[in-house]
């Protein structure tokens, strides 16, 4: 139950994620001060912490969706492979977005 | 109507906490709902003591004991005492079970705590009013339907046929799974609910009924089917080890699979 409600609760985050990715990209089609802003904000210590939290939001339930596709298609019920599917959309949700961080700062230089 | 607080009638306060028996070595306690419709008092959780040298290893064995040598006014259903009936379904420690089969002693440690099956209505203590669930399983009909002429013998079926059933014809509608699931608790005026569902699942996978498109048209419906929103309590809470989300999921798949 658990894994269920957080599945709810990152779709809803990813609502205002969203928004954000909007913002990021109606300011980019406006020009270079625009532009400017959003990098300025999503930049900040703030801005970054809600930028992980959306990365998270978004790799988790993108898992935990997976784990709904596998049990639509009449597959992995046994408590077992629940238990699996569960553990693993969780903890593959956080791996994925650390690794995603690390390969952007690896890049971007944090930039 | 989603409801997340009680209703104010609802609150449990307080409780009784009954003498200790005299002359015994070993004690478990118990903390027990009570909630009686003739006193006006909200519910409370009363603390017992029971002597566990003097009586037997399960739940019941417990709530029977206290009934006998310190309350018989505590009020609860129960009849095989061994899983087969569903009778004394209840919340023990968080967790929905017959208290028949589950052993205080595997229960962790501290008091056992029991509580009547969550969100449904209590008539007294731990004894759920049930109509609400025993109509939603009328409503799948649980019954062979044919039209066929009836053969002079019984109807027969092969032994795949029959074993399709298996998972599904064990269940003992004590309402574990359904009173364990929030879409239940939120929706339970028009979701059937987990068991009603597996009952239903039961009758479309018989290979002898003769109405699965009936039954099927009976279930396609926001609500009646489509709550169900793979949660899995129910599987967890199943006190038989049956699976009513990967009968559902079944369901789901045999919509689809009809208009293919």
């Amino acid at each position: 139950m658990a894994l269920s409600i957080v599945h709810r609760a990152t779709g809803i985050a990813l609502y205002a994620g969203t928004l954000l990715l909007v913002w990021w990209l109606v300011a980019a089609a406006s020009g270079p001060a625009a532009y400017a802003n959003v990098q300025a904000f999503t930049g900040s210590i703030i801005g970054r912490l809600i930028v992980f939290g959306y990365t998270w939001a978004l790799m988790h339930h993108m898992l935990s969706g997976v784990r709904h596709f596998f049990w639509d298609l009449g597959y992995g019920f046994k408590a077992n492979e629940r238990e699996a599917l569960t553990w693993g959309a969780a903890i593959g949700g956080i791996v994925l977005t650390v690794l995603i961080w690390i390969v952007a700062y690896a890049i971007g230089g944090g930039r | 109507m989603v409801e997340f607080a009680l209703p104010k009638n609802s609150k449990i306060t307080g409780g009784k906490t009954w003498p200790k028996p005299a002359g015994a070595t070993e004690l478990r306690e118990f903390r027990v709902y009570r909630w009686n419709p003739d006193d006006g008092k909200t519910p409370s959780v009363d603390t017992y003591y029971v002597d566990t040298h003097d009586c037997g290893p399960m739940v019941l064995d417990g709530l029977i004991w206290i009934k006998n040598h310190i309350d018989p006014s505590l009020t609860f259903r129960r009849s095989c005492r061994e899983g087969v009936c569903g009778s004394c379904a209840m919340n023990i420690d968080g967790q929905n079970t017959l208290a028949c089969t589950r052993s205080m002693h595997d229960v962790k440690d501290g008091a056992v705590k029991i509580n009547p099956l969550p969100h449904q209505p209590v008539v007294k203590d731990l004894v759920p009013d049930l109509t609400n669930f025993y109509a939603q399983y009328a409503s799948v009909e649980p019954w062979l339907k044919t039209t066929s002429p009836t053969p002079q013998k019984e109807w027969r079926q092969s032994h795949e046929d029959r074993e399709k059933l298996d998972g599904l014809y064990e269940c003992i509608l004590c309402a574990c799974c359904s009173t364990s699931c929030p879409s239940y608790w939120w929706n339970s005026d028009r979701y059937l609910g987990p068991a009603a569902l597996l009952q239903a699942n039961r009758w479309v996978s018989d290979s002898r009924d003769e109405a699965t498109g009936e039954r099927l048209d009976n279930l396609e419906d926001p609500f009646r089917l489509y709550r169900c929103h793979t949660i899995m309590n129910c599987a967890k809470a199943c006190p038989k080890g049956l699976n009513p989300a990967e009968a559902i999921a079944e369901l789901k798949l045999k919509m689809v699979e009809r208009q293919i």
